[in-house]
């Protein structure tokens, strides 16, 4: 069963306070209503503990948006790889970003290993949060499997109305509890409570589509010249916003920066989207993937199908984020939901 | 955010001299490369590098030279296509590029020995195709028929015009070539490439197919392959993708669950026939 403690929420405060006093912590904060936002917090005070899945995903920290691989110096003719860096307690992670984050620690640590991402990844300390109910209407956690913890965290905490429950799951989380002496021991009473939470998610969280978990694979495989891509190719404004939000795309670009004198300048890697028109264009000017409807089912076949048949594992983590902001109302259950329609 | 320089990473960047070019159509240059030190790049036929101009960035250039040519250099041919392939253009002898690499599984030799051959290059598909060929010609004993069939638009767009003399004059090689456009110096085939397949004579138990050209040439000519009875997993297909990495992460060249830059970009047509965007 592992280690359990306990934290009031009356010392939540002073937890955080605490938190950010060993290394800056992030954790979601309100920005108006019904957004949040992953953002450096001081005291417990500006946590959005209850909250819908952020803007964008704790990926941010894992794979920024932008990041430096290399310098150069053209005179000199030098070429300097860099990792850059920083260190984080990321404090709330839902269990959808959670198994975001080990799809994204699959991917980058897959040979040949990513070094910049692994490097990063071990200077963050990350404490779960549970989610006690559905944020919002866009989820699909539970067909997705992710509505309960399964691992990818140091501690996990769940709101017990007056408490917290928290798994000790590793050392270095093990080593922010001694450091910060407001946690007890958690009681069999305790572990009542836990597992009457989870009873009773078990009654709220149901497949949210007409599709059970494992036949989703299938279904992306055979939707290929499915009528639903061409109604998304009307739809779709191929902004990249999915993309951008999805805590499992990882796909970037290389470009370089060349500073004012003309002689130094920077390699970065920059987040792409499968969006973009010319993302899979070759040199010769032909695409793969020319209309938005086939870059919309390349997208899914990256979520359902691919990553099923090289990491066994789908890549949609069921977080709603890519329906959510969509500007053009494309609904990733609706979308489900339409290909199981149409295969009847 | 804090920064540390590292010794090596997978973005590592070489140093290679540029010690010989030559234009060699209106829009194809070669480029004669050496890295620092006289290290060997240790390529397979097929591979890729990633190459660089600090400042402009990086693209994937296939690797024309085979291995067995010189130990010391290599050479890429660079269509003028874009930012990158036109900053390169500008480059002369002397001057220096990055490179990354060798990338990506290349044409399977081992596999190829004591089978006889027949080459499909469309275009371009000669530049990286030209790596084998040269491979199987310095190791002529080790493989049994030879033929080349070479398709390009124009007579002016042929590449390594010296070199296809050279194995169109070779007994133990059997050469074809045809253009899409003739004119009136040629005396050659005119038309596809997939037109000079049937006239081919072969036993296709023991023949291996390896075709490179333009996206759109390949499903005309797995067809007429197909026709000839050649096994699915002797037809061998190098894949044109977009690039940025090298390393199987960008997500720019998925083939289905395949990333081109690792698990090709040299595929047998039995790994890749029925994927979606494949062909």
């Amino acid at each position: 069963m592992g280690k359990y403690v306990i934290l009031k929420k009356t010392d939540f405060n002073e937890f955080i306070e605490k938190l950010a006093k060993i290394k800056p912590v992030v954790a979601p904060v309100a920005k108006g209503k019904k957004s949040f936002a992953f953002a450096e917090v001081t005291t417990g005070k500006e946590v959005a503990v209850d909250y819908i899945p952020t803007i964008l995903p704790p990926k941010k920290y894992f794979l920024p948006q932008k990041e430096k691989i290399l310098e150069f110096n053209k005179k000199k003719q030098e070429w300097t790889p860099v990792l850059e860096y920083s260190e984080k307690i990321i404090f709330g992670v839902h269990t959808c970003d959670l198994a975001g984050i080990q799809s994204l620690n699959i991917v980058f640590t897959s040979k040949p290993k990513d070094i910049n991402y692994i490097v990063r990844k071990d200077k963050l300390v990350i404490i779960g949060l549970e989610c006690n109910h559905y944020c919002d209407e866009y989820a699909s956690c539970a067909v997705m499997d992710n509505h309960l913890p399964n691992g990818g965290y140091d501690l996990f905490f769940t709101d017990l109305k007056k408490y917290f429950m928290i798994h000790v799951n590793t050392l270095a989380g093990e080593e922010i509890i001694s450091k910060i002496k407001l946690f007890e021991e958690a009681k069999p009473i305790n572990f009542h409570d836990l597992e009457a939470l989870r009873e009773e998610k078990r009654k709220i969280f149901k497949d949210e589509v007409k599709v059970g978990h494992k036949a989703l694979k299938d279904l992306f495989e055979k939707s290929v010249n499915s009528n639903v891509w061409k109604e998304l190719d009307k739809r779709c404004v191929s902004c990249g916003n999915c993309t951008n939000v999805c805590p499992t795309c990882y796909c970037f670009d290389v470009k370089d920066d060349i500073n004012l004198d003309f002689n130094t300048g920077s390699r970065y890697r920059v987040w792409d989207s499968c969006q973009n028109e010319d993302f899979a264009k070759v040199a010769g000017g032909e695409s793969f993937r020319e209309n938005r409807g086939q870059r919309q089912l390349h997208r899914h076949m990256r979520k359902f199908n691919y990553p099923v048949e090289k990491f066994s594992r789908y890549f949609c983590t069921g977080c709603g984020r890519c329906s959510r902001t969509c500007m053009a109302g494309i609904n990733l259950k609706e979308t489900i939901n339409a290909l199981a329609e149409e295969k009847k | 955010m804090k920064q540390v320089s590292l010794k090596e990473s997978e973005y590592s960047v070489k140093k290679g001299k540029i010690v010989r070019t030559k234009q060699m159509t209106e829009m194809e240059k070669l480029f004669e490369i050496s890295l620092s030190n006289g290290e060997a790049l240790d390529h397979e036929p097929g591979q890729f590098v990633m190459i660089s101009v600090p400042g402009v960035g990086e693209a994937p250039i296939s690797v024309s030279s085979s291995p067995t040519t010189k130990r010391s250099t290599f050479e890429l041919v660079v269509r003028n296509a874009g930012m990158l392939t036109g900053s390169l253009h500008k480059l002369e002898k002397g001057d220096t590029v990055g490179i990354r690499g060798p990338f990506g599984h290349g044409f399977p030799t081992q596999i190829l020995e004591g089978n006889d051959l027949m080459f499909i290059a469309g275009g371009l598909g000669i530049v990286p195709l030209r790596s084998l060929i040269n491979f199987v010609i310095d190791n002529r004993r080790d493989y049994g028929k030879v033929n080349i069939l070479l398709g390009c638009k124009t007579p002016q767009d042929m590449l390594f015009g010296d070199e296809v003399k050279q194995w169109e004059e070779r007994l133990d090689v059997n050469f074809h070539c045809t253009v899409d456009r003739s004119d009136p110096e040629w005396k050659g085939n005119v038309g596809l490439i997939t037109s000079l397949i049937p006239g081919v004579n072969l036993d296709s138990n023991r023949t291996f197919a390896v075709v490179v050209g333009p996206p759109i040439m390949y499903k005309f000519v797995i067809a007429e392959l197909l026709k000839k009875k050649i096994p699915q997993r002797q037809i061998l297909l190098s894949l044109e993708r977009h690039m940025k990495c090298g390393v199987g992460k960008c997500g720019h060249c998925q083939v289905g669950e395949y990333y081109c830059c690792q698990d090709g970009p040299v595929f047998t047509y039995e790994q890749i026939k029925g994927k979606h965007e494949a062909l």
